[in-house]
């Protein structure tokens, strides 16, 4: 603070009396209406001068007052400073008013701010200050990024300095800086920059030419990132769709139990989140680490649930697949009511980490969003380790020995009870698992099952019943097919056409797209 | 004639037999039969994110008449009861509350699929509904007074905002919505708004999602595309219930800022911000006809008493429930006024009631049963609340048959 301040003092010594006066006029522009406030965050902005940047900074974050006396002050901690000078004041009798800015002022203040921060040593606010002055689209700005350019060293910020550079020349009112300009911008895959060019249709009726080829070369390069984004949209629904259904696989695909209870498993799972979440939030060491907690919480609790709900009622009603819908239907009902009762019919607010916030960019600025992109990768190693617990270990050899002859496994010496029911527990277990992942893309709400069951149901039947792999085929397909179809469909629609689809396809193929060979496949 | 003959000599008996029995129920109000408020708002399914803060507000209400003696030297006593998002079953709990409850008077509804559903149900059996929520006009029943806002007191000034210098001066719009009646209905009176002003159709995208969409990612991208094209564009949202909490999440994650595609909601408010992290939604607008951050004594009031009831600091008020207390109110003045809670003499005494609401203005029932009210635009800030930044100097009166429904031309003249 005492930094700043001297350096605020040292500067308004060495400036010009002129330059001071300049700024000082301004300021109080920044209390007007939101007219007045744009313009007077235009001329700071403009002026250059650097001791506007802790007043145009406070405007932005809300900590820029105005006194009962109508002067500006800055609230730096629990100081308050004066805007005009950078000093101290004391704390007025009555308590300033907070100054308030709209979107015109966000604008103004995001090119202003990019003025003067193109110079700042942190290269996130460089960043920030390359793609506000690129907004600000102003001839006046071609030696200040020239500048920047010439001394700026990381990729990513010198690319998003020639867009500006690029959109700056074609603002200013030579013809060949101009044409420089749409050369920039035509090179780059930004939709940014096709939208610049665009607007440049009006006013530069002589260039159209050029302008519509650097159009066209943007729009072959955003086409080939659309599609990779719209892969990447339908691997992700795929990934969700897998997570769902891949506890069904286990106790639909492989026991052959019709569970309507699935999708409250998956609900039961996201509600642990919240209960690990609430649980941890006071442990500031451990807080960080409840969603990873909750993976193991989640497992657990629904695996309990899930045996004693195999154990209990559903080990009568082997054979009577009927019978198995309704009562695990209804099963599902009291499960539902109960977190009703016990966590109430509002929505559940689930905390996502840092780490899954935001956008990722993938070379050639494809654009993944982090929490999709973890989701992803999450329902792959779930599937693996789900196909690794089936192939690779006893229970697994007892598993699939019980399956597919109940009788001979018996008499071999497995208890076949207990392994029906650690199988039900296991896929259970396993639609918990999803549910923690999808508390992080969807409301945790007692209704969250019922959005999945049905997907679920599908994923199984379109893959083929008591296929591992067909789940993650017909999951991942249905997804990027979905996707597909989406933007010319509609969400409504494409949803539709898939159902069609899919009733189509199992017509043809009743045992959908991976169909169980052998004896298995007849019992 | 003969029928408002009848209506009044109706009222006249009832003001007569309330009359003769006043005396006698005096000495204490808990003898005579409570007043009947009903209660019919989803207390579960996709719609409790909003509707549950109205069933509060009706029970504050309540309580809160109650501890000023009643109405008429009655008590008054909520029927609560949970329709579920479901619409069907709204129909069947409205029949409940007047027919097996009797209730005196119901406030309801926030879907106007729901109110749809109910609105026969309460013209056949003569129950009188306070509907709180804004919605696409198009509709004017006896039995149903609207004390939200009819698009000409939301969707158009905002829309006109977005198009004004202070609000980017918006060319290109896309219209976002939950698939039902009231986002179809406000859009296609939107489209033809905005076609008067010179916006062509090449310029408006529409895209509808089912109630509790929660995957937003190829919507969000492809407004991201739309936006591209050299004109400055918005986002109007009527998205409503809990989809809205994905959604934003989405917008946050995909770096869409208010600077550059502003979104203004038509059905999020400060109760379904709660649930969301708004920091990276900062200069987002919401149009309403109330805001928490009002400054008005009426408003104070309302919240101390809010406040006082909820007993949790971190419950906040919106526009829905502001609507619910000053109809509340208007209903308890009528009543008064009245002397009755018969539904015919109260109904003509509804309207024409005035009241000083927390928005800062007076409001005043109209003869279309819809008030008239400020409209206010407000952007959202880090801390989930709003930062009114434009509304109207006066109460601006409903118009709820839209004159940007070509259909509506001979009604309006008429």
């Amino acid at each position: 603070m005492k930094r700043i301040l001297l350096l605020l003092l040292l500067l308004a010594l060495a400036l010009p009396a002129r330059a001071q006066d300049a700024m000082i006029e301004a300021l109080p522009g920044l209390g007007g209406g939101f007219g007045a406030q744009a313009t007077a965050v235009e001329r700071l902005g403009a002026l250059g001068d650097p001791r506007a940047l802790p007043v145009l900074r406070a405007l932005a974050d809300g900590r820029l007052l105005r006194g009962a006396d109508g002067g500006l002050l800055i609230r730096e901690g629990d100081q308050l400073l004066d805007a005009a000078t950078g000093a101290a004041v004391p704390r007025p009798e009555a308590e300033p008013a907070r100054i308030n800015i709209n979107n015109r002022v966000r604008v103004a203040l995001r090119g202003a701010l990019g003025r003067l921060q193109i110079v700042s040593p942190d290269p996130a606010e460089r960043l920030a200050a390359a793609e506000g002055v690129f907004r600000m689209r102003s001839a006046e700005n071609l030696p200040l990024l020239e500048a920047a350019l010439t001394r700026e060293a990381v990729p990513r910020i010198r690319e998003r300095l020639e867009l500006a550079l690029g959109a700056s020349r074609l603002a200013s009112e030579d013809l060949e800086a101009k044409r420089a300009g749409i050369a920039a911008l035509g090179a780059s895959a930004s939709p940014e920059a096709r939208a610049v060019l665009l607007e440049a249709r009006a006013a530069n009726a002589a260039l159209l030419p050029e302008i519509e080829a650097a159009v066209a070369a943007i729009d072959r390069r955003l086409q080939l990132r659309q599609a990779a984004e719209t892969l990447f949209q339908g691997l992700s629904l795929g990934s969700v769709l897998l997570l769902a259904a891949l506890g069904l696989a286990v106790t639909f695909g492989v026991m052959g139990v019709i569970n309507m209870a699935h999708g409250e498993f998956v609900m039961l799972g996201a509600y642990t989140t919240v209960v690990v979440q609430d649980l941890t939030r006071d442990i500031p060491w451990l807080a960080p680490w409840s969603l990873p907690l909750a993976v193991p919480a989640a497992f657990l609790v629904t695996a309990l649930i899930g045996a004693a709900m195999e154990r209990g009622l559903i080990r009568h009603l082997y054979g009577r697949p009927l019978e198995t819908l309704l009562l695990t239907f209804g099963v599902g009902m009291m499960i539902q009511q109960a977190v009703r009762l016990t966590f109430g019919a509002q929505n559940r607010e689930v905390i996502s980490p840092a780490w899954m916030q935001g956008t990722l960019m993938l070379p050639g600025d494809i654009a993944v969003t982090q929490n999709r992109l973890w989701i992803l990768a999450f329902s792959l190693v779930v599937l693996a380790l789900v196909v690794a617990a089936i192939r690779f270990t006893r229970f697994g050899l007892e598993m699939r020995a019980v399956t597919q002859r109940r009788a001979i496994a018996s008499s071999m010496g497995i208890r076949t009870g207990r392994v029906d029911a650690l199988t039900f527990a296991f896929g259970s277990g396993i639609a918990g698992i999803a549910g923690v992942a999808l508390s992080q893309i969807d409301n945790v709400s007692p209704n969250l099952g019922t959005g999945y069951i049905i997907d679920s149901f599908l994923v199984v039947v379109f893959g083929g019943v008591g296929s591992l792999a067909g789940t993650l085929i017909g999951a991942f397909s249905l997804g990027i097919i979905n996707k597909v179809l989406e933007p010319w469909a509609g969400a409504v629609l494409a949803k539709v056409f898939v159902l069609v689809a899919v009733m189509i396809f199992i017509q043809r193929r009743p045992r959908g797209l991976f169909p169980q060979k052998g004896r298995a496949a007849e019992a | 004639m003969t029928r408002s003959f009848t209506l009044t000599r109706r009222a006249a008996l009832a003001g007569f037999a309330g009359a003769l029995a006043a005396p006698g129920i005096k000495p204490s109000m808990a003898q005579a039969a409570p007043i009947k408020v009903g209660v019919l708002h989803s207390l579960s399914g996709t719609m409790a994110i909003s509707e549950t803060a109205l069933r509060d507000t009706v029970l504050m209400m309540v309580e809160h008449q109650n501890s000023k003696g009643g109405l008429l030297g009655r008590r008054l006593e909520a029927v609560v009861v949970d329709p579920a998002s479901n619409w069907p079953l709204f129909a069947e709990k409205a029949r409940e509350l007047l027919q097996v409850h009797r209730v005196d008077v119901t406030f309801g509804c926030w879907t106007s699929v729901s109110r749809k559903s109910v609105l026969p149900v309460f013209e056949e059996l003569n129950g009188m509904l306070f509907y709180p929520v804004q919605y696409e006009g198009e509709e004017e029943s006896k039995n149903i007074f609207y004390t939200g806002a009819a698009p000409n007191q939301q969707a158009i000034p905002a829309v006109e905002y977005l198009m004004s210098d202070d609000g980017g001066g918006a060319k290109r719009i896309a219209l976002l919505g939950t698939d039902y009646v009231y986002p179809r209905t406000t859009n296609r009176i939107l489209r033809g708004f905005l076609n008067s002003k010179g916006i062509g159709n090449a310029d408006i995208m529409e895209e509808y999602t089912p109630f509790g969409h929660s995957d937003w990612q190829g919507i969000v991208a492809r407004v991201k595309r739309f936006a591209s094209e050299g004109k400055k564009t918005a986002i109007v949202s009527t998205i409503n219930g809990d989809a809205n909490v994905p959604f934003y999440r989405e917008l946050g994650n995909q770096g869409i800022k208010a600077e550059d595609i502003p979104c203004v909601a038509f059905s999020v408010g400060e109760e379904e911000l709660a649930g969301i992290d708004t920091r990276p939604l900062v200069g987002h607008l919401a149009a309403w006809n109330y805001f928490m951050s009002v400054q008005s004594p009426a408003n104070t009031e309302f919240l101390n008493l809010w406040r006082a009831y909820i007993k949790n600091p971190r419950r906040v008020t919106n526009d829905p429930m502001e609507a619910t207390y000053t109809g509340f109110n208007m209903w308890a003045q009528a009543v008064t006024q009245a002397r009755t809670t018969a539904v015919d003499a109260v109904r003509p005494a509804v309207i024409g009631q005035k009241f000083a609401a927390p928005a800062g203005y007076t409001e005043e029932m109209l003869p279309n049963h819809h008030l008239s009210k400020p409209v206010m635009i407000g952007e959202i800030q880090a801390d989930g609340q709003f930062n009114i930044v434009w509304k109207t100097p006066n109460a601006v009166p409903a118009e709820n048959w839209s004159q940007f429904i070509p259909e509506n031309a001979n009604r309006r003249r008429g």
